[in-house]
């Protein structure tokens, strides 16, 4: 290939490197992103210049439409719906991988490419369906097309990897047979479809902050390979990348959650805690409710307030009302921070997003280990709509199957207020010692409605 | 084709290396536009798309190439766009933030 096409991919990955490394800190994010998207624009132009100008009508056509197509919904999208978006893009990339790659092989048809160029063509048609189909079940997942629950049925596990068998059957069986190849290629193809959809389905609304990441992760190790088979560096370079950030994701978030992957793949967290939730949410006693004005005046004479965020606030839509309620106390001078747990949202950092988008200044946004030492100090803590993440079982409970998560450590502070619809159990169906705890009090109702009154009482404290 | 191969192999590993190393310093305010990115880097795909549907040849290549280009094109578009959008409301606070209240 052209020596001067080899060096502008070279510069498309510097400018990845950089762009990403650019992402550390939020005031240069901006320019990481735009310095990635002129590499792409590098490459993709030197890609252009180079090749015959087959079919340019066509090609044209779908880089417009898709253009057009991924601009309109970028732009339109709610920040509340950005995993189901990430998910869709994810997808569709993985999709492009599969594509090439069973294009590639179908150039040879009814030959058959050296096992070299064949060997890694198959793996990506395989890893890209997978993460095209597994992508869209958690597309529509998230976007509540299909219901978010696991969906299980018996003999899941042995069915997926007698599905997995049989397609390494099939790929063995390719070199062998020209006159069923086409018919085996599709059948392959279809085949990695079955196990992308089969594989995401049982896997619970709440673990998707995971399961986008390992998505995130194939669609990388799916364009990696597939430079493998064009002997295209750039394609290895930058595929590369996306599948170590996706695999490091993938194992915070699961850190985060105090589960192996495995486990959430294949463990069905809504079913494992049945009995649990039997069990909790019966004795009210020993939680002291409280109302909006004690509220009000605890935290106007505070000095240092922590607000630790739930997706239970996204789901209420308060993100604007606790960015009101953050206005309102720092004009009083009190100093307010929020304490964001790893697998707060349903993908990573998403309630920094969401929060980022109601105009919260994100160096009052602190993570779990920056915040955590700083409790201690903090006169109030509000809690809105967390539960699991601020359980205090999950330090010194062994019993509990929070035990060894990484908690925010809320009851540490002098006093802890929680905003809840109910005392019902969290998503994890675990009573939550917390509310129990003599520092605790409980104010119950819509975290939206109840951060509104407590706004307007605010302003009557003297 | 041999050497090719091998040289492919260490390219991979490598930048698999430099990828751990600059991912793991990404704080996690800032996870999801660095999976929204990471997300519009695998569009690079497109490249591949590119290559295989400009050259194409019969009418079953020439289908698999568009299509792959279409997908590729809205996965690098509209990841770009959506992290930009993302990156874009992330804002300091008025008057140096952090420091103001300690």
């Amino acid at each position: 290939m052209n020596s001067l096409v080899q060096v502008a991919y070279l510069l498309t990955a510097v400018a990845f490197i950089l762009g990403v490394m650019r992402l550390r800190a939020p005031a240069r994010a901006r320019s990481g992103n735009l310095l990635a998207a002129g590499g792409m624009l590098l490459a993709l132009v030197a890609t252009a210049a180079v090749l015959p100008a087959h079919h340019l009508w066509w090609v044209g056509a779908a880089l417009v439409v898709g253009g057009i197509a991924g601009t309109a919904s970028a732009r339109r999208v709610p920040m509340t719906a950005m995993p189901q978006m990430v998910a869709l893009f994810n997808g569709m990339g993985g999709g492009a991988a599969a594509l090439v790659a069973a294009d590639e092989t179908a150039r040879y048809l009814p030959a058959f490419p050296p096992a070299a160029a064949a060997a890694p063509a198959l793996f990506t048609v395989l890893i890209g369906s997978i993460s095209f189909a597994g992508s869209m079940v958690a597309f529509a997942k998230l976007q509540e097309l299909i219901r978010g629950r696991p969906i299980t049925f018996p003999g899941q596990k042995p069915v997926n990897l007698l599905l997995l068998l049989l397609l390494i059957g099939v790929a063995l069986l390719l070199p062998f047979d020209p006159a069923a190849r086409a018919a085996l290629l599709i059948g392959f193809a279809a085949g990695a479809l079955l196990l992308g959809v089969s594989t995401v389905l049982p896997v619970g609304g709440a673990d998707m902050p995971v399961i986008i990441s390992l998505l995130n992760a194939c669609t990388g190790l799916a364009a990696a390979t597939t430079g493998f088979v064009l002997g295209n560096n750039v394609l290895i370079v930058a595929g590369a990348l996306v599948g170590a950030s996706g695999t490091i994701l993938t194992v915070l978030m699961s850190r985060a959650m105090n589960r192996s992957l495995a486990n959430v793949l294949f463990g069905s967290f809504g079913k494992l805690h049945a009995t649990h939730l039997e069990q909790a949410g019966t004795e009210g006693e020993g939680v002291r409710a409280t109302t909006v004005e004690d509220v009000a005046a605890l935290l106007a004479y505070a000095g240092k307030v922590a607000i630790v965020p739930g997706y239970g606030l996204a789901v209420s839509r308060a993100q604007q009302e606790v960015r009101d309620l953050m206005d309102a106390l720092l004009a009083r001078g009190v100093d307010v921070r929020f304490g964001i747990h790893p697998v707060a949202g349903r993908m990573p950092g998403h309630m920094n997003v969401l929060l980022a988008e109601a105009n919260v200044p994100y160096d009052r946004l602190y993570d779990m280990e920056s915040i955590n030492p700083d409790f201690p100090r903090t006169d109030v803590v509000l809690v809105i709509g967390a539960n699991d993440v601020t359980n205090p079982a999950a330090r010194n409970n062994p019993d509990s199957p929070l035990y060894g998560m990484p908690v925010l450590n809320v009851d540490q502070a002098r006093s802890v207020v929680v905003l809840k619809r109910s005392l019902r159990p969290g998503f994890a169906g675990i009573d939550n010692d917390l509310y129990r705890n003599p520092k605790t009090m409980m104010l119950f109702g819509d975290a939206r409605e109840s951060l509104q009154h407590l706004l307007s009482a605010l302003k009557d404290v003297a | 084709m041999q050497a090719n191969w091998v040289l492919e192999a260490y390219i991979f590993v490598l930048a698999l290396f430099v990828g751990f190393q600059l991912i793991s310093k990404v704080p996690s305010v800032l996870h999801t536009p660095l999976m929204s990115a990471t997300n519009a880097i695998h569009g690079i795909i497109l490249v591949g798309a590119l290559t295989v549907a400009l050259a194409a040849h019969g009418p079953l290549e020439t289908a698999l190439g568009t299509a792959a280009v279409f997908l590729a094109t809205l996965n690098v578009v509209g990841g770009f766009v959506v992290t930009d959008r993302i990156l874009e409301m992330f804002r300091r606070s008025p008057g140096g933030g952090r420091k103001e209240h300690e």
